[in-house]
């Protein structure tokens, strides 16, 4: 029986990782694809919305064939780990840092991190903070590693609101909360690339709600929501955005998002806040499962 | 779809109207959030003589923006045997650049800006001025529009600015996009927002 460190460290774990950012730069998830044809479907033939998502489609053909990335603005890569006990995180947080450096070679990655103060670009998209790595134990003897791609234009319109909010007349309520994430999308126009899909946090702090409403991201987009209350708002959130006519690019037309993902976390009673994280249409979002004994499998 | 070649005639930006599809060819630079603020701080406000190597990138982007095409791009590229390449290059968010792009535009007497998203009345107001328009490019799209940039002629900044924010002197094969604001002073994303705001108050209201 290997350690821990031998399986982390090996070539297969290795590998698995590379694969894992290759995919989710190059190769949208199925169900991404699928909702953007639907979307398609749905818009009127040689509609500029019609043709704005034609050419989504194109590319997305034109990416995996090529293998080059989707987007270029590869944004921040964002890992959530799940890992048995005695795993060493920082062992993990490494070989995130080196796939990250290694894809951005390839280039499966656009040089991305930049001093906050100096502006110097790395050059190898390591640098404080980058990437993101996030941690969780779990029961399972394997390691999850479930990675985004958060470019900056989507994360530059998400926002958090404490309400009550005035200016919406939004209470402390889920009608309330109805209100601002359709706030959001409406200020976010076409700045986020729609149609986007949504994260959502309801509670929590300002820290904790952005994070959740990130994790919501690695969700699929034909999933259900175990909670009732929660699905009900996700699939009324969806709908009246669509009635927006904000459309692929914020051009115009009938899709504004593909998909809404509510959490929830804890509040305390002084706060309420609902925070959103704007996914663009280039929802790059893939997931790799290591088992101890070194078979891996990545999944959309 | 209307075809433009660089370098666009005034009479040819008249012609244009917000909502015309357009195919553009000829040399571009890249330019973004770094190269803006460098244009207007270093090359276009600075107090002269301007210093030599600000000069000599003055003059070499005066050569071949005028009449010509910047473009809101961080390109992922890649470099073959000291060869440049586009490999992911969709049009960034522009109005970041609002505050800069109506000096660029009379400065340097571009006719055509493209990126993603829309701008504001400032710019507006300098296309209508200046003879230019806001081509609205395909978000997110990264290999269909690198497929347009059929040669990297050149590059300027790259070790200060960084690889996206550098300027990159290319040339376009039919980039494809919307002119989304023309030099009539027509915004279709105005026209626009004034439809989402409507829409917006009567979901809020649940009708």
């Amino acid at each position: 029986m290997k350690s821990t460190t031998e399986w982390i460290g090996g070539d297969g774990f290795r590998e698995a990782v590379h694969e894992l950012v290759r995919l989710a730069a190059c190769e949208l998830p199925a169900d991404v694809e699928k909702a953007l044809s639907d979307a398609r479907s749905a818009e009127a033939p040689g509609s500029p919305a019609e043709l704005t998502l034609s050419l989504f489609l194109k590319n997305i053909a034109m990416a995996k064939e090529r293998q080059a990335p989707v987007c270029q603005d590869t944004g921040l890569p964002i890992f959530f780990i799940n890992h048995p006990e005695g795993v060493s995180q920082r062992q993990l947080t490494r070989v995130c840092q080196d796939a990250a450096s290694w894809a951005t070679a390839k280039p499966y990655l656009r040089h991305n991190a930049v001093d906050a103060v100096t502006g110097k670009n790395s050059g190898n998209n390591t640098g404080l903070g980058f990437p993101a790595v996030y941690f969780t134990e779990w029961d399972d003897p394997a390691i999850e590693m479930a990675l985004i791609l958060k470019g900056g234009g989507s994360e530059n319109v998400s926002g958090q609101y404490s309400i009550p909010y005035d200016p919406l007349d939004a209470g402390r309520d889920l009608e309330g909360v109805r209100r601002v994430v359709l706030d959001c999308v409406r200020q976010a126009e076409g700045k986020g690339c729609p149609p986007g899909v949504l994260g959502v946090c309801i509670g929590g702090d300002r820290g904790g709600g952005y994070l959740e409403s990130k994790h919501q991201l690695l969700r699929h987009l034909d999933d259900t929501n175990p909670d009732p209350a929660l699905a009900e708002l996700e699939g009324r959130i969806l709908s009246d955005a669509n009635r927006l006519g904000i459309g692929p690019l914020g051009l115009g037309g009938k899709t504004t998002l593909l998909g809404v993902k509510i959490g929830k976390l804890h509040r305390v009673p002084a706060s309420y806040f609902v925070t959103i994280s704007y996914m663009c249409w280039v929802c790059r979002r893939r997931s790799v499962r290591i088992a101890p004994d070194g078979t891996w499998r990545v999944t959309g | 779809m209307i075809h433009l070649t660089t370098p666009i005639s005034e009479e040819a930006i008249l012609e244009l109207h917000a909502g015309d599809a357009i195919e553009l060819s000829g040399i571009a630079a890249t330019g973004r959030d770094a190269a803006h603020k460098y244009m207007v701080e270093r090359l276009i406000e600075a107090p002269r003589p301007l210093p030599p190597e600000d000069l000599k990138l003055h003059d070499e982007l005066q050569s071949f923006l005028r009449g010509g095409a910047i473009y809101h791009s961080g390109p992922i590229l890649r470099n073959e045997n000291g060869r440049w390449s586009f490999v992911s290059s969709g049009p960034t968010t522009s109005i970041r650049d609002e505050i800069y792009q109506d000096k660029v535009i009379a400065a340097f007497g571009l006719r055509v800006v493209i990126g993603k998203g829309g701008m504001g009345p400032r710019t507006l107001e300098a296309c209508k001025r200046h003879r230019a328009v806001y081509l609205h490019g395909i978000g997110g799209a990264g290999v269909f529009n690198a497929a347009a940039v059929v040669e990297v002629l050149d590059v300027f900044k790259k070790e200060e600015f960084g690889l996206p924010e550098a300027f990159w002197k290319i040339r376009f094969d039919r980039f494809a996009g919307i002119v989304t604001m023309d030099a009539h002073g027509k915004s279709l994303h105005d026209d626009l927002a004034r439809e989402f705001d409507m829409n917006f108050a009567n979901v809020i209201k649940g009708v």
